[in-house]
Order: structure tokens, then sequence, then C-alpha cells
């Protein structure tokens, strides 16, 4: 069954699959639940602002994001980009934009839309007493967010920012619709190149399994010394 | 000091939660709110710095009207103190830096300034062991302590007290309330929502009893024990001090 | 934007030959919805018994549900579909793997199956804390009743746990159906693969991701009021959800 295979076509290929694949997929990773986070947290507190029609319009943005595939998604921001570049640019016509940007920007548009839901159900978590020993002290509503809500509001959904980091790590993968060489588009390349679908896809497989179940166990090892601490 | 006049407070169009109420604190004086669960004495209590709005009538507080949107409530609020039933501590920062944050962020003292006011207040409420301690390490007193040193870290002109110790086991009541019997006899102006009658025949000059939102009382404090006027402040005197 | 607007387009007949664009982005829409049904079937049932297995207290079982779940969660589902499509065939004996790659519509069945498993692992997580929620007495009492545990997880816990999560599983059911889309790469040409194939014939790409986009919000529009039905349909007079 295996006497077909050849293994070696990754030891020779590995230099590409990690620093070229493997650091565009981590980039993207780590740029976009920045990115996210910053976003999602900003969606989250116009949502819970007392300005109705500001909660509205965030409320429509983070549903109107969730009931899309990403696949889609990463469709419609790909054309949509270098539109958006223009417009903000002033430029003539269509500016082109690298396949990098335009998948941060993807990314990052479409996991706000998921981390607002985990930083409102951090904040609504805090209980009102907080907020308002803040006002007492006579600290106006932005510090009272910025050093008093959202620190521990961030503390207490940190496991599951993580997780959805996770989530997030893996679903750069789908980049490959657009011939992107992130870690699953360099191993494909690969792939293709040498006619070693099996062993490519195999070892990629393996890679992701690897690197996502650390990170869960690492979360696991997290959730309970916040246990604790609590 | 505070002057509360005709204020009349709504959740929602039918409920009404506070009924023309109408009393003041001097300088210097100490009043003790009381009356049964939901009297809206802690709402109350919460519109004298604006932690609660309310639709109708006024509240001064040391000549500048709370309720009036040009207002400035933050730096209101930096003025008078308050100490709530849950303590309210702050559970990611240590106790010093409880204290020092709205120094720094409200008053803009320096961080070493903030430190050293922080600490004589700890020192003063017996608690400077527990500086770099995280609230969450520290007993029900403990914090409430603590809470009414965050309060006086700034300075305030008064000092606002809603149920200080009823969320407290027994035998922590009292280290709270005998830094709260201290600040009175050093002529802190003080409103304070609380059961402790026991406190109230100490240190109040008069005491307000509250009841379906309505003042039903406002009285000094050796009438209200002596001989108080109404049925329900009666009733729920003898209820409070049967046991 | 100087882009050109044409939303006549839908209705010009496409290179494919089987009518216009819209018949096109139809037919997309009908594939995603059985592709999701079937993965969605899968899902249920695998996920159901690996739930059971995860909230069994025997070590063996949990340790089984443990794995199963870690398996599926921890790669991506694009990498799943391409280990069963383009890996599994040609691991099998050469009959099986031969069958395997000559099988009408392998893609539209690889991604069902590929799929379903893939939200099995979702839905046993939900299950199994569905069942942990409910409380301890329930499974006792069924056992004092004289019921054996497969009878009790069939007539009591069981119903119960699912009536539970059903908003959970509401939106595992939507992401199956927007899961669907991934197996564009093992060249299922569902609604997101037909809008794509559209805009490559038309260059009209924005009406194309426009009308995908619609059709997409309205399956979601269709299934939340569908199982909002179901869940008051399924829902225990004075339990949960029940009025």
């Amino acid at each position: 069954m295996f006497d077909n295979l050849d293994f070696d076509v990754i030891r020779r290929s590995l230099p590409y699959l990690f620093f070229d694949g493997m650091t565009f997929t981590l980039m993207l990773t780590a740029l976009a639940a920045l990115g996210g986070l910053v976003f999602g947290t900003l969606i989250a507190l116009m949502r819970l602002s007392s300005y109705k029609l500001l909660g509205r319009i965030a409320g429509l943005y983070v549903d109107f994001m969730r009931s899309l595939p990403l696949v889609l998604v990463i469709f419609w921001f790909y054309f949509l980009v270098p539109y958006i570049g223009q417009w903000l640019t002033g430029a003539p016509r269509p500016i082109r934009v690298g396949a990098f940007t335009s998948t941060l920007v993807t990314f990052i548009m479409f996991e706000a839309a998921y981390f607002s839901e985990i930083m409102r159900a951090g904040i609504q978590s805090i209980s009102k007493g907080q907020p308002q020993a803040a006002s007492a002290l006579g600290l106006t509503y932005s510090q009272s967010m910025r050093y008093i809500v959202l620190p521990q509001a961030f503390r207490n959904m940190l496991p599951v920012l993580l997780t959805q980091t996770i989530v997030l790590f893996q679903d750069t993968s789908l980049v490959y619709v657009l011939s992107i060489p992130d870690f699953l588009g360099a191993a494909s390349k690969v792939a293709q190149r040498d006619g070693r679908l099996v062993e490519m896809y195999l070892f990629a497989a393996a890679v992701y399994f690897a690197i996502s179940c650390l990170a869960s166990y690492g979360v696991r090892r997290l959730q309970a010394r916040i246990a604790i601490v609590r | 000091m505070i002057e509360i006049s005709h204020v009349n407070k709504w959740y929602g169009p039918n409920f009404q939660v506070l009924k023309d109420c109408t009393t003041r604190v001097a300088k210097g004086e100490v009043v003790v709110v009381c009356g049964p669960s939901g009297s809206g004495k802690s709402t109350l209590i919460k519109c004298v710095n604006a932690l609660e709005p309310f639709q109708e009538g006024q509240i001064i507080l040391d000549g500048i009207k709370v309720n009036d949107p040009r207002t400035d409530l933050p730096k209101l609020r930096a003025r008078v103190g308050m100490v709530f039933q849950h303590f309210e501590l702050f559970p990611h920062l240590r106790i010093i830096e409880n204290l020092c944050l709205a120094q720094e962020k409200v008053l803009g003292r320096s961080h070493d300034e903030a430190v050293a006011r922080g600490e004589k207040l700890l020192e003063r409420v017996g608690l400077t062991a527990h500086a770099s301690k995280y609230p969450a390490e520290l007993s029900g007193g403990q914090q409430q302590r603590v809470a009414i040193a965050r309060a006086l870290a700034m300075d305030p002109i008064a000092m606002l007290f809603d149920e200080p110790t009823s969320a407290l086991d027994p035998e922590m009541i009292s280290e709270v309330l005998d830094v709260m019997v201290d600040l009175a006899h050093e002529g802190m102006t003080m409103m304070v929502v609380t059961h402790e009658m026991g406190f109230a025949s100490k240190v109040a000059h008069r005491v307000i009893f509250m009841d379906r939102g309505e003042i039903v009382e406002d009285a000094l404090k050796t009438e209200f024990f002596g001989s108080p006027r109404s049925e329900r402040a009666q009733q729920f005197l003898s209820k409070i001090l049967s046991h | 934007m100087n882009y050109n607007w044409n939303w006549g387009i839908f209705f010009e007949p496409a290179p494919s030959g089987t009518g216009s664009y819209l018949d096109m982005l139809l037919s997309g829409l009908a594939l995603t919805i059985k592709t999701a049904l079937l993965a969605w079937i899968i899902a249920l049932i695998f996920g159901t018994v690996i739930g059971i297995l995860r909230s069994l207290p025997s070590k063996t079982a949990s340790w089984i549900g443990f794995g199963y779940v870690e398996f599926f969660r921890n790669m991506p589902l694009l990498v799943q579909l391409f280990l069963w499509f383009f890996v599994l065939p040609e691991l099998l004996p050469r009959a099986a793997g031969i069958w395997m790659k000559q099988l009408p519509n392998a893609p539209f069945w690889t991604a069902a199956i590929g799929v379903g498993l893939f939200m099995s692992a979702r839905v046993a997580v939900q299950l199994a804390a569905g069942i942990g929620s409910l409380p301890r007495g329930q499974q006792q009492a069924a056992t004092a009743l004289g019921l054996t545990t497969a009878q009790g997880y069939r007539y009591v816990l069981l119903p119960m746990a699912f009536r539970i999560i059903m908003p959970p599983l509401t939106s595992e059911f939507l992401n199956t159906i927007k899961n669907t889309s991934v197996a564009i790469t093992i060249g299922l040409i569902e609604l997101t693969g037909q809008a794509r194939a559209m805009q490559e014939f038309s260059f009209q790409v924005f009406e194309a991701f426009t009308a995908a986009t619609v059709m997409y919000l309205l399956i979601n529009i269709v299934v939340v009021t569908g199982m909002r039905f179901l869940e008051r349909g399924l829902a225990i007079p004075g339990y949960i959800s029940g009025k």
C-alpha cells in the first residue's frame, strides 16, 4: 500500500513549505487575529452602545458576515479590494493589491464578526457594578472601558479568543481557492508538480493536526489555570 | 452640600421607584437612609452622583446641578466618594493599583504621588501589608475597607455608602463600621444606606426612612429612635431591632 | 467606481447551454442544499453516537469520543476533503480505489461525507454538553425505574438534551450549509462555485456574487425560521423554551 510512495519529496520541499508557505499562513493568522480583535471589539462596543442606530448597524454587519461562507467572502474581497483601494486613494482605476494584503483584509473583516460576538459576551459577563464603580470614581466612559471593562473582558474570554484563533489558523487554508501559496497552497504546488498528492496532503494534514492539537492543548491548560485563579 | 428636591423616577412607563423625594444633607452631617428592600433607598443614593438617571426634580451637589446636561459628570463624580454593596474593587488590578487608577487618570496626579496617597490610606484602614495583593485574595471586610480607601484617595467632599455591610459575613461588619465611625467623627459629610441601626444611633445626625419610593420619615436621630411617627417606620424598626 | 453594472445579465443565456445565468445559480443553490442535507444527516448520526460516548462514565468510551472529536476538529476542512478525495483512494486496495475514483458524482459524495464527518465532531461536543447539563437525578431516576443505560438515553436523556441544544444545533446546521462551499476545491459546483463560474464567463463579478450572497441570506432566514417553528413544536410546557 505504501510501496510506491516517495516520502523524500517532503524532505526536499521542506524549506519551501515552511519558509514560504507556513510563514505566510502564520503571518496571516496572527495579523488577522489582531486586526479581527481590534475591529471586533469596536463592533462589540457599537452593539452595546446606547445609540440604537449604531447598535443596529453593527448587528447587521455581524449577522451578514456570519451568514456567508468564508469561500464566498474570500472571492468577494479578492475582487472588491482593488476597488476599495481605488476609492481610498482616489486613483483613476482599480489598484493592484498583493495577495497577502487582499487576504488579510478579507480575514480581518470576516473574523471581526466572530471576535465581536466573543468580546460582546465578555463585556456582558462583567457585572454592572464594575463600570458603575469606575464612573463613581470619575472615570469617563472611554476610560472605564479601557482600564476596567475591556481588560477584564479580554482576560475572561482569552481561552475562547484563542480557540477562535485556532479555527482561523485552519480557515486560512481556504486562500487555496485563489491559488495563493500559503502552507497548503505550497504543499499542493509541490504535490502537483511532482505528482505526489498522497504524500504531500498526508504531510500537510499531519502538520495542521500537530499545530492545532498543541495549541488547543495549550488553551485547555490556560483555561484550567484561569479556573483556579477565579 | 447635597440638596435633593422633588425627585421622581420611573422604570418604564408604569413603575415608579422614587416618588417626590426631597431632603438635604448639610456639610459635615451624617445621614442614614433605611427602609425595607425595594424601597428605593439605593436608587436614591445612586441618583446623587448620577449613576442612575431620574426624570423629574433636581439634585444639587455642592452648588452644581447633577441633572443638568451641561454638567461634567466625571468631574463631579470624582468629588464624591461612593462605596458599593459588593465592593466593586477591580479584580484585575492589585490593591494599590485599585487606589491609584482614578487618582492618576482622573485627578492627573503623578504615579508617585498617587502611590504615596494610596499607601497612607491603606495604612489608615490597616491593610498596608496587602498592597500588592489582588482583591480576590482578601476577605470581604478587607475588600470593603480597600473600597473605602479607594474612595477617600480622591479627597472627596462627601461620601456615599450603598449598603456597605450587607454583603459581609457578620464577623466582618464591625471592622468596616469602625472605619466609617472614624470618618464620621472627623466631620466627613456622609449619606449612608444601611440597616445597621447601631451605627445610626452612634454617629448619625438624621435618619431617613423610605418605603415604596417615598421618604416617609426624615427626622433627627433622637426623634426617630424615640418616637417614629409613621406606622410603617415603627413596624420596620421593631422587625430590625427584634433580633 | 468605474464598473459596468448589468443586472440584466441573469436572464442572458449562459455558455453552459443549460439556460440563463439565473438557472445556473439556481442549480448551484439546489446542489448546495442537497449536499448540506446529506451532510447534516451524517453529522447528526455520527455526532449522536460520539456525543453519547463522550457522556458515558466509561474511560474507554470517553477516550474514543475525545479522540474522534480531536481528529476532526484539528484539521482544516479543506485538508480533510483532500484526504478523502485524493489520498484515500490511493491507500485502499487497488480495486476499491479504482471503484472510488470512477464513482459518478464523486465530488458530491466526498463533500457530503467529508463535511458531514467534520460537522459530526461539533454536533458531538454540543450533545455531550447538553447531556451534561441535565440534572444528574434524571439518569438516576431512569436507572431506578429499571431502564437500561441504552433505554435511559433513548427515552429520557436524549429527548431532553436535543431540545436543550436546539439553538446551537441551528447554527451548526447553518455552518454545514456554509461549509459545503469548501467543496468547490474538489470540483463541486455548488452555489459559490456557480457564482464563480458565472463571473468567469460573464465578467460581471459583483452581480454574480451579489446574487449568491442574497441566496445564502435567504437560506439563513428560511433555516432560522424553520428551526424556530420546530423548537416551538417540540417545546415542553413549563420546561426550557416551553411556555
